[in-house]
């Protein structure tokens, strides 16, 4: 499989070159035949990558430990979901698994986007190639998933018990489809420059395939805290960690993105900051894979070897000068079709927005890079933790859950006094009596105070969205409420469906806010012996140690240390939390021991258990244990956000054409808005 | 009622109280006599800890260890890695190092300018906000903030030239209305019904 594998990377290579020096230099527009090979190489380059793909994963399941890649994350007693996912454990298995399902979008792109934006397609194409030949050629001359060993181990070294979770089989690819697929919109927004057809064609052409990165990144940025909080045992989901930040760098950008872009849509304005903003998202994809893979920062995620950092580095900078340079080359084409009137707009406060995202993201950069700088600078070593990265951007936070409840109140061009005043009520008076029930059960710290406020702010501009809609239908249709709620949303999916991801955002808020009342405490037990904890909700938990048990299981021996809990007196139920020491298959330490968290979790609180260790040898026991607020509204927002994107993005619904745009006279205050048919 | 509920909210209070016996079955008697604990099968399967005491839970030890960085490069605090996983070798060390300088009679101000001195500036969680540290907390707000102004400056600016050319179409705080026909009113009012943004 090894000969197979190399050579449908090389063949891989050489059609993603191929089809790009084509596109680039074919003059696609004027040769069809040309157009036709240039997209065509993109199904090429994917059916070679897919078969090095199934070569690796053959590999991998046959336990070829021949192969240096099988042997450094398999072992022949390793569970075989983990076998599967062992594909991107690795640094090389990654790149192949990265560049894979690139050339997959990339393929999928040219089949299903619409023939009206056909002459994007070669130019497309030329620039997704040149991104999978860049990772094909980091494989072939840095990280060879297929090298081969001079000698065949009995069995492989096993995974990394802390990726022996579910969690390794969705998180990692699910973050990795979020980077990957912002490829494809930089590749539009590109073909779009490149082509110089600048209209909002290509902003039709790839809104979906930014709206499904955004939510890939969403959901893959939300597992990886899911999966810290679970196998890590620290107790918490974000560590502002520079692996993490990467990630949610390209996230934040994108948002803002997704914002801007319909200003560019309505009124035909901010088109250079919108390619900036794409092209921006992209290299910060690059520049998070740079950072995991070149070991410049440290971090627990990183996992740097050989020279990959380096091509990462080149192919970064390179790809910067290129875009931006090709971005200013076409500048004057991108002139605005309108003008910023006032402050009171629903524009200024999307500008706004999109200062207060960039501007989160500029901070994260700034707090990941700092340690460099100021090693460069002074040349003394730093260390920049949560405490910097809370301090700088718990204001911008607020200030960006402030703008997501003022955003949707403001009437776009210029709003009136009346118009605001009659807008504001309901969100101001909703954040007020959220803020004086919070003082009145006795919660004093400023900043959560201040978190829950803005959250009630902007869940009341939600609510009177909702509630204003609904009743305009009901008025015209005589709908019952369920159904105009129903029609409200399937006729105007961005729109609600848009409202219904902030509801996510602001669940998120509401559940970081929770971690400014988290109680910890250590303690140690004999069996049948107690201890109480008391929870920010005012619970008192029993734990009463019940003993260790130990046992084998397939590739691991298992300690397990199990509490009774009792909430309040009554029974909780049992909780268990284990240690455990991997074994290969001849039955040799593998591993250092790991430990598997305890956790009961509700609405309100998570318990959180950790077995420490024994004293003495015996089955006296340490325990660390957490009382976690609001853990479960992380969860519970990831779910509202994604199922508010995928209405965004479901097929069908309104396009706004240029032609439409500028015949339609926004902003005016039209005699009906006043008589209240619909706001 | 129905029968049929009758029956399941029976069920459901049957099976309640099986489970709150079972519950109760399951909670232990103290055991006094197990102090010291018993033998483990296997104990070089689990980590020796040492007793936990009142001093692990000091908020000030605490709040100590959250300010400094543990030395075995996971980029967590003291206190959070030493009640992490408990594989490292590093954080426990460090704990006994803070609760010495406590005993020493060391302020918690004074244990952090230890560690400082010891391990340098890089022990520290985050750094002090003092000399070119200050860039590292000030540049991304004064980013913003200029931003913000510029945009605010340009809008208000354009506010006021746009503001006598307007004059003449409206003296209110919006632009007036277009004229309107009926058939266009009716347009406007099926647009509207999609209530489109």
């Amino acid at each position: 499989v090894t000969l197979l594998g190399q050579f449908c990377l090389w063949l891989a290579l050489f059609t993603a070159l191929w089809g790009a020096g084509v596109a680039f230099f074919g003059r696609p527009a004027e040769r069809p035949d040309l157009a036709r090979i240039a997209t065509r190489s993109s199904y090429g380059v994917a059916a070679a990558l897919a078969v090095a793909a199934l070569c690796l994963w053959k590999g991998l399941f046959a336990h070829d430990f021949n192969i240096e890649y099988v042997a450094q994350y398999t072992s022949r007693n390793l569970p075989t979901s983990y076998i599967f996912a062992a594909f991107w454990a690795g640094q090389k298995g990654s790149l192949l698994f990265w560049a894979t399902i690139l050339a997959l979008f990339a393929a999928a792109a040219q089949a299903v986007t619409s023939r009206r934006h056909a002459a994007l397609l070669p130019h497309v194409a030329g620039v997704t190639n040149v991104v999978i030949a860049f990772f094909v050629i980091t494989m072939l001359f840095a990280a060879n998933p297929f090298e081969r060993l001079l000698f065949t181990p009995d069995d492989g070294r096993g995974l990394n018990p802390q990726l022996q979770n579910p969690g390794m089989t969705i998180h990692p690819p699910m973050l990795y489809l979020g980077y990957i697929s912002i490829t494809i919109p930089f590749a539009f927004a590109m073909a779009a420059l490149l082509s110089r057809k600048l209209d909002t064609g290509w902003i039709h052409a790839m809104r979906k395939w930014t709206i499904l990165s955004w939510l890939f990144l969403s959901a893959g940025i939300t597992l990886g805290m899911w999966w810290a909080y679970v196998e890590l045992g620290w107790g918490g989901y974000w560590a502002w960690d520079p692996v993490e930040n990467a990630s949610l760098l390209p996230w934040l950008t994108m948002t803002a993105f997704l914002h801007s872009v319909m200003i560019q849509e309505k009124r035909g304005m901010l088109k250079r900051w919108n390619v900036g903003l794409i092209v921006a998202s992209f290299l910060l994809s690059l520049f998070g894979t740079f950072i995991t893979r070149s070991g410049i920062i440290a971090s627990v995620h990183s996992f740097a070897q050989g020279y990959v950092g380096t091509f990462f580095l080149v192919f970064l900078v390179l790809a910067c000068v290129l875009s931006f340079g090709l971005l200013y080359s076409r500048w004057p084409l991108l002139e605005p079709e309108a003008r910023l009137e006032s402050m009171a707009s629903r524009e200024a406060a999307f500008l706004f927005n999109n200062l207060a995202l960039v501007g989160i993201a500029f901070s994260v950069l700034w707090g990941t890079l700092f340690p460099i700088i100021s090693e460069a600078v002074r040349g003394t070593k730093i260390t920049v933790g949560p405490p910097f990265f809370n301090r700088v951007n718990i204001p911008l936070g607020l200030f960006l859950i402030a703008l997501t409840g003022i955003g949707p109140l403001i009437a776009w061009r210029k709003a009136s006094t009346q118009n605001l005043r009659r807008q504001f009520i309901i969100p101001v008076v909703s954040g007020l009596v959220v803020l004086a029930g919070l003082l009145l059960v006795g919660i004093r710290d400023g900043w959560a105070l201040a978190a829950w406020a803005l959250c009630g702010f902007t869940a009341g501009t939600v609510v009177q969205e909702f509630g204003r809609g609904v009743r305009a239908r009901r008025r015209m249709h005589g709908e019952p409420v369920w159904s105009a709620l129903g029609h409200l949303v399937s006729r105007n999916r961005r729109r609600y469906g848009g409202y219904i991801v902030h509801v996510g955002i602001l669940v998120y808020f509401v559940a970081f806010a929770g971690l400014a009342f988290k109680v910890t405490t250590e303690v140690t037990l004999s069996p049948g012996e107690s201890t109480e904890v008391r929870s920010p909700f005012g619970h008192t938990y029993t734990f009463t140690h019940l003993g260790v048990s130990q046992y084998a299981q397939q590739n691991r021996f298992v300690s397990a240390a199990a509490l009774d809990v009792r909430r309040d007196g009554k029974s909780f139920g049992r909780m268990t939390s284990e240690k455990r020491q991997h074994r290969d298959s001849f039955g040799r330490n593998t591993f250092e021991p790991s430990t598997e968290v305890g956790i009961r979790s509700d609405l309100r609180e998570d318990v959180y258990v950790v077995y420490a260790g024994s004293v003495g040898g015996t089955d006296r026991a340490s325990y660390a244990i957490t009382i976690n607020p609001l853990v479960m509204w992380v969860w519970l927002g990831a779910g509202i956000l994604v199922a508010g994107g995928l209405i965004t993005m479901w097929p069908g619904g309104p396009v706004i054409s240029a032609r439409r745009r500028s015949e339609t006279p926004a902003g005016y205050e039209a005699p009906l808005i006043g008589a209240g048919a619909a706001e | 009622m129905t029968r049929r509920d009758l029956l399941r909210r029976a069920a459901m209070a049957a099976a309640g109280i099986a489970a709150s016996r079972r519950a109760a079955a399951q909670t232990p008697a103290p055991r006094p006599d197990s102090v010291a604990g018993d033998p483990l099968f296997r104990p070089d399967a689990v980590q020796e800890r040492a007793v936990v005491t009142e001093r692990d839970n000091d908020p000030v030890v605490k709040a100590i260890e959250q300010r400094l960085k543990c030395t075995c490069g996971c980029n967590l605090d003291i206190y959070v890695c030493r009640t992490t996983d408990f594989t490292c070798q590093y954080s426990p060390a460090l704990h006994r190092e803070v609760l010495d300088l406590r005993d020493a009679g060391k302020s918690p101000d004074e244990v952090v300018a230890a560690f400082v001195a010891k391990h340098g500036e890089q022990i520290l969680m985050a750094p002090p906000p003092e000399g070119f540290n200050l860039a590292g907390y000030l540049v991304p707000g004064a980013a913003v903030a200029l931003a913000a102004a510029t945009i605010g400056w340009i809008l208000v600016r354009r506010g006021k030239t746009m503001a006598p050319a307007a004059a003449p179409a409206s003296s209110g705080a919006t632009a007036a209305p277009p004229a309107l026909s009926a058939a266009e009113q009716d347009t406007l009012r099926r647009a509207l019904d999609d209530v489109q943004d």
